[in-house]
């Protein structure tokens, strides 16, 4: 195998906030009973995080859970480990009813980074992003612009976000346009 | 600037002169002035025409109600009709022209004269056009067109970005008024958070101009104390120039800011579009002043009396120098008092009511001022501009009795609260008779999902006027939105104490004189910009129109660009006298939003050019465009059409590629293809429902081709399923099916096979799918190395996994071309490489990217159908000569009762076959088989339709698909095809496999 290319490797705006495409991470659906302690522990094995409630991603650094859904988990690591976490999921779950995909390459990575951050976010998805409600630790699935999205705070300032691959240049697009200096909400 | 007073004027800083032209002529004004204060202070007082009369129009209000003033602003890439003047902040080389003249503003050839006046009354266009038919297309809508419309559309691209902004608040509250003010100081204090907007560029709202004390300090001192507390609120947030646009459903706000109308700007955007979520919403957004209807009330110089002092007081403008003020209220006693305090002259105040007293009236007699009561005015004398008014009795006929000499009219018929937002969403409205207006019914106002108010107003909005009661009110709402969203007010908070004059009563004045003929009342303006008199709303209720809304249609009452903004209050009493119901009877039209329009690049918001809509990228786009891809959307993706070489056509380079695949080798960017894994011990019996085929009884390393039905039995999308282990499936769906095809699935599986234990993930975008496809694909994969693809290991319709050179891939032995074919998946991200390395092996066989063009030619050529092409929503698989695909064991699957009703398992529905032209031309797309003679409507009989055609060039002619009726019984026979663009063309029905048709190339 090559070296894994992301959707748009470098790409880079300086605005409101700093918009950076973000190289290849590594993304598993896992899908299963959430409440089950064989699912939890095969996911916080690979992530090394806190189990997520409702709402929430605990991430650290590469590594994370968010929670997506009743059934669903998105679990984050290095690239690089992802077929080898699979077969851990593989065998910790067994023949429980699971799903576990790679999904790494369907998706583009952004980190959205600034004081101006939530205000650049803002002006694309429907989320109530004012600082009590979205926090490090929440997680949403929302639209931006035209588009499904994700995304979940690294830290007070910078938001990583998720999308599919297939319209990453959108993604960023709207996002560097979102961040045009001379456009600042000055809201959040 | 002869219209400017030497001192005053609150909003203007006299040391910064702007420039600017109207209808080309150079005008200057000052920082802080609107264009509408501006035009009067360069003494323009005729600023355009109304619409249907082309009669001269003046500026008549100062805020966003103004009927008349409307301008194109702009030029170029930035000019935009319909600009209300009193609204448009003055800067500095802002051009504007007049609408609705011709050939000058001046002088208007299109002036109607009172003759030609009654040939255009209530529903003249209903009437007048109507007869002869003919005479519609070629002369009533060219002279309609022609004349229609106010402002010109402009020519160029907008130069300007918008864009749109989300906040959640917990409440929100629109007008910046005292009232405004008071409600956001309140709901903030109780620890909610705020958003306050104003949609005007200043705070406070009407009461700098008005007057009063607020806590025992001027007005103006109190607002800009309490804004500095809501300023400094970490919990508050303010905007001004934001107008509230409109309220939904959920506590849903739309609010419209203008960032640089009054700076055009290069960089920022022009307007910026919130969408709120709002807890609570609070409208204190204020009160509009009523005309009064006399004969002449249309002419320049003729105004709203609050108009007249907000020009002198904010702006210092002198509406005129010697005015009249008439009235039927005391309000319009400030604009006296005003007016005489700047030193101009009012002539007098002419009172509808025959009893006046109280501080304000007072305080004019004191004045000097002389005030005539029960007086109306017969009848405003002039032509272009106000010479003089003549009094009348107002309870009489209007005879006259007297004459004044004046060139400016101040008119005041009462407030009405306006009541737009609170209606939006569903508030309803009480009248109220002491005030005669329609004022919000707090018992029944916008519910939410729970069933409680979600909107209150404040202030004026409200009804009360008088400013005591305005902060009382506002404090009320402002408490009670907070305790709504369980934040609990202060203790010991109290209202805003505020000293001002009491009023009297206003005594309600639908026009004057009480008793006018029909020549005054035929004079007598309602909707200004529109030219709706007395006498039109009067006509209409003779002829039958009893309800507002049709009376509003029939004579365009409210119907202009200010939505009855000032017109439909007084319109819709007139209704009410001539019908002889009362007015809480007739009722209000409805209010829409938007408030005032809003831009409608701000609508599209970032949505324009290159990001107007999403497109999709396979991983390997950027190698498409560097080589010569032509593009072609299939559902939101760009997939290359064709790879166009030097000087090729596109035409030729489908050709060269199919020739190649056929011949050599071709390669494939298939990855928009949808794969959806299905997993779970119930997946296989789940699949079975979903396609009309069997998937269970799939092996393990197998692939088959299935058909998905929806509830009615229509195909509507199709695929190859392959089983990757026991309780494992990959589905492929078409291209643009993908999203449409999982959603699909959950909504199954979510809502009524809950219990089956399946999960189904989305993975079309995890992997790239390259077809490596012709007669030499499997040596180029061979070059490569890796896994064994001999026709033992991997036969056809089978898949593996393995190595590919170094790539980790997942190889279907699947074709849609009909010939040797590997469909190979890698992860996305090594797409670009692993294409790279197939290009590199495949150089010494000729390898040759394709499109979607020579792929659609190729599976034309074999007969296999296309979803969208063979299928539109009505064709069942049966039709297509897909029976096969049918099984005949399952009990169920989706469709399955839906194609046993009679209709689908009819003998006579049309059914798939392939056609060839007999002289090898191209049929038309779309094209249908004749028959003889014609349907009850005129139009020629058919038995039959195209539903894919091309040129082969395997053939070397024309092939096409159809669907005709008994069309596989008629194997042979000749059928007349329609052409649009000449004669009929002669076709063959034939096998719609064209090419190798015993599927020997494929399965080697």
């Amino acid at each position: 195998m090559s070296d894994a290319k992301s959707a748009l490797p470098g790409a880079q705006y300086d605005g409101l906030a700093r918009i950076t495409a973000m190289g290849p991470r590594g993304m598993i659906t896992l899908k299963g009973d959430l409440a089950s302690t064989a699912l939890k522990n095969a996911a916080t094995g690979i992530a090394g995080v806190d189990f997520p409630d409702q709402g929430r991603a605990n991430c650290v650094g590469e590594r994370g859970i968010c929670w997506m859904a009743p059934d669903e988990l998105l679990v984050l690591a290095p690239y690089a480990e992802v077929q080898t976490h699979l077969a851990s999921i593989a065998r910790t779950l067994g023949t429980a009813h699971h799903l576990a995909a790679d999904v790494s390459d369907a998706r583009a990575l952004f980190l959205i980074e600034g004081e101006a951050a939530r205000d650049v976010l803002g002006k694309l998805t429907p989320a109530d992003l004012s600082p009590e409600t979205f926090r490090p630790s929440t997680f949403r699935r929302t639209r931006l612009g035209q588009v499904p999205a994700a995304f979940w705070m690294r830290d007070t300032v910078s938001f990583e976000l998720i999308s599919f691959r297939s319209v990453a240049p959108y993604v960023f697009g709207i996002l560097s346009s979102a961040a045009n200096p001379d456009a600042d909400p000055a809201y959040h | 600037m002869s219209g400017r007073l030497i001192r005053g004027g609150r909003l203007i800083d006299r040391s910064l002169a702007l420039d600017f032209t109207f209808n080309g002529k150079p005008m200057s004004g000052f920082e802080g002035d609107t264009l509408a204060s501006a035009l009067l202070a360069n003494r323009q007082l005729l600023v355009g025409r109304s619409f249907k009369y082309h009669r001269p129009r003046g500026i008549v209000t100062s805020g966003p109600e103004e009927p008349n003033a409307l301008v194109n602003l702009g030029t170029g890439r930035r000019a935009e009709p319909n600009q209300r003047a009193t609204t448009t902040e003055l800067f500095d080389g802002l051009e504007c022209t007049s609408q609705n003249h011709w050939p000058s503003l001046e002088f208007d050839a299109g002036v109607i004269n009172s003759g030609l006046a009654r040939f255009l009354s209530a529903g003249f266009y209903y009437k007048t056009f109507m007869w002869p038919r003919a005479f519609w297309k070629h002369l009533y809508e060219p002279f309609i067109r022609a004349s229609a419309g106010l402002g010109k559309p402009p020519m160029a691209r907008d130069a300007d970005t918008y864009e749109h902004f989300y906040a959640t608040v917990d409440v929100l509250v629109v007008g910046g008024g005292v009232a405004g003010i008071q409600a956001a100081l309140e709901a903030s204090r109780a620890g909610a958070r705020v958003l306050l907007v104003e949609q005007s560029a200043h705070w406070g709202g009407r009461t700098p101009v008005d007057g009063g004390e607020i806590d025992g300090v001027p007005a103006e001192q109190w607002i800009d104390a309490a804004l500095y507390e809501l300023e400094t609120s970490e919990n508050v947030r303010t905007r001004v120039r934001t107008m509230g646009a409109g309220i939904y459903d959920h506590g849903y706000a739309l609010l419209y800011e203008r960032l640089s109308d009054h700076l055009p700007d290069d960089t920022a955007p022009r307007h910026r579009l919130w969408k709120v979520r709002a807890g609570q919403v609070i409208t204190a957004t204020g009160a509009i002043e009523r005309p009064l209807a006399f004969a002449g009330n249309d002419l320049p110089g003729v105004m709203l009396a609050s108009a007249a002092r907000d020009y002198v007081v904010n702006w210092a403008v002198n509406p005129g120098d010697r005015t009249v003020v008439v009235t039927n209220n005391d309000d319009a006693y400030r604009t006296a008092l005003a007016l005489d305090r700047a030193g101009l002259m009012v002539k007098a105040v002419i009172d509808a009511r025959a009893q006046v007293g109280g501080p304000l009236p007072d305080a004019v007699r004191a004045a000097g001022i002389r005030i005539e009561t029960a007086t109306g005015i017969a009848k405003v004398k002039g032509g272009a501009k106000v010479d003089g008014v003549m009094l009348c009795a107002q309870s009489g006929a209007g005879s006259v009795t007297e004459e004044i000499a004046c060139d400016a009219v101040a008119m005041s018929g009462g407030w009405s609260p306006v009541v737009h937002l609170w209606s939006h969403c569903g508030g309803k409205l009480n009248w109220d008779e002491a005030a005669a207006h329609f004022r919000p019914d707090p018992a029944r106002a916008p519910t939410g999902a729970d069933g409680a108010g979600f909107v209150r107003t404040a202030g004026a909005a409200s009804g009360p006027m008088s400013l005591g009661a305005v902060l009382g009110d506002a404090f009320a709402a402002g408490q009670g939105a907070a305790l709504d969203m369980g934040h609990a007010p202060k203790r010991g908070a109290a209202p805003a104490q505020a000293e001002d004059a009491a009023e009297a009563p206003l005594e309600p004045t639908w026009f004057m004189p009480r008793r006018a003929k029909h020549e005054l009342r035929s004079k007598m303006w309602l909707d200004f910009q529109n030219d709706v008199k007395v006498s039109d709303v009067e006509l209409a209720a003779r002829e039958g129109f009893e309800s507002v809304e049709h009376t509003k249609r029939y004579t365009t009452l409210g119907m202009a660009t200010d939505q009855g903004k000032l017109s439909n209050i007084n319109g819709l009493a007139v209704l009410s006298d001539a019908l002889g119901s009362p007015i809480p009877e007739v009722g209000t039209t409805t209010f829409r939003p938007p408030y005032t329009p809003i831009s409608m690049g701000v609508i599209a918001g970032e949505a324009r050019g290159a990001l107007f809509q999403p497109i999709r990228q396979t991983p390997l786009h950027a190698w498409h465009v560097a080589n010569g891809a032509h593009f072609e959307p299939v559902g939101q993706w760009h997939r290359p059409y064709a790879f166009v070489k030097g000087a090729e056509t596109v035409e030729d380079a489908v050709t060269r590629e199919i020739r190649a695949v056929r011949e050599h080798v071709g390669l494939l960017d298939a990855s928009t293809l949808g794969k959806i894994l299905v997993k779970g011990p119930d997946a296989g019996r789940f699949l079975d429902m979903l396609y009309t085929n069997m998937m269970s009884t799939l092996p393990v390393g197998r692939c088959r081709y299935g058909l998905m039905c929806n509830e009615n039995g229509f195909l509507f999308d199709d695929g190859v399923v392959a089983r990757l282990s026991e309780d494992e499936w990959l589905c492929h769906t078409t291209s643009g099916g993908a999203d449409g095809v999982h959603a699909h699935m959950e909504e199954w599986l979510q809502t009524e096979w809950w219990d089956w234990k399946v999960y189904t993930a989305n993975l079309t975008e995890q992997y790239a799918q390259i077809g490596v496809v012709g007669p030499d694909a499997r040596d180029v994969l061979e070059t490569l190395g890796g896994m064994d693809l001999s026709p033992e290991a991997l036969p056809f319709m089978h898949w593996a996994d393995g190595k590919i050179g170094a790539f980790d891939a997942r190889v279907f032995r699947i074709s849609f071309s009909g010939e040797l074919s590997y469909e190979i998946a890698v992860p996305a991200g090594q797409a670009a490489a692993f294409w790279d390395a197939l290009l590199d092996a495949g150089s010494v066989f000729g390898i040759t990217p394709y499109g979607t063009e020579a792929l659609h030619v190729m599976r034309a050529e074999k007969g296999f159908i296309m979803i969208g092409d063979e299928t539109d929503g009505t064709v069942i698989p049966q039709d297509l000569g897909l029976g096969w695909a049918i099984s005949k064991k399952k009990t169920d699957y989706l469709g399955k009762r839906a194609q046993a009703r009679s209709h689908m398992a009819d003998p006579e529905r049309w059914k798939l076959v392939g056609l060839e032209t007999l002289d090898g031309s191209v049929l038309p797309e779309g094209a249908y088989a004749l028959a003889e003679g014609q349907n009850a409507n005129g139009q020629r009989n058919v038995q039959g339709r195209v539903t894919s055609t091309y040129r082969s060039p395997t053939l070397g002619r024309g092939i096409a698909m159809a669907l005709v009726h008994h069309g596989p019984d008629r194997m042979g026979e000749e059928l007349e095809i329609s052409n649009l663009s000449g004669e009929p063309v002669r076709a063959r029905i034939v096998s719609p496999v064209f090419y190798d048709p015993e599927g020997e190339k494929s399965d080697v």
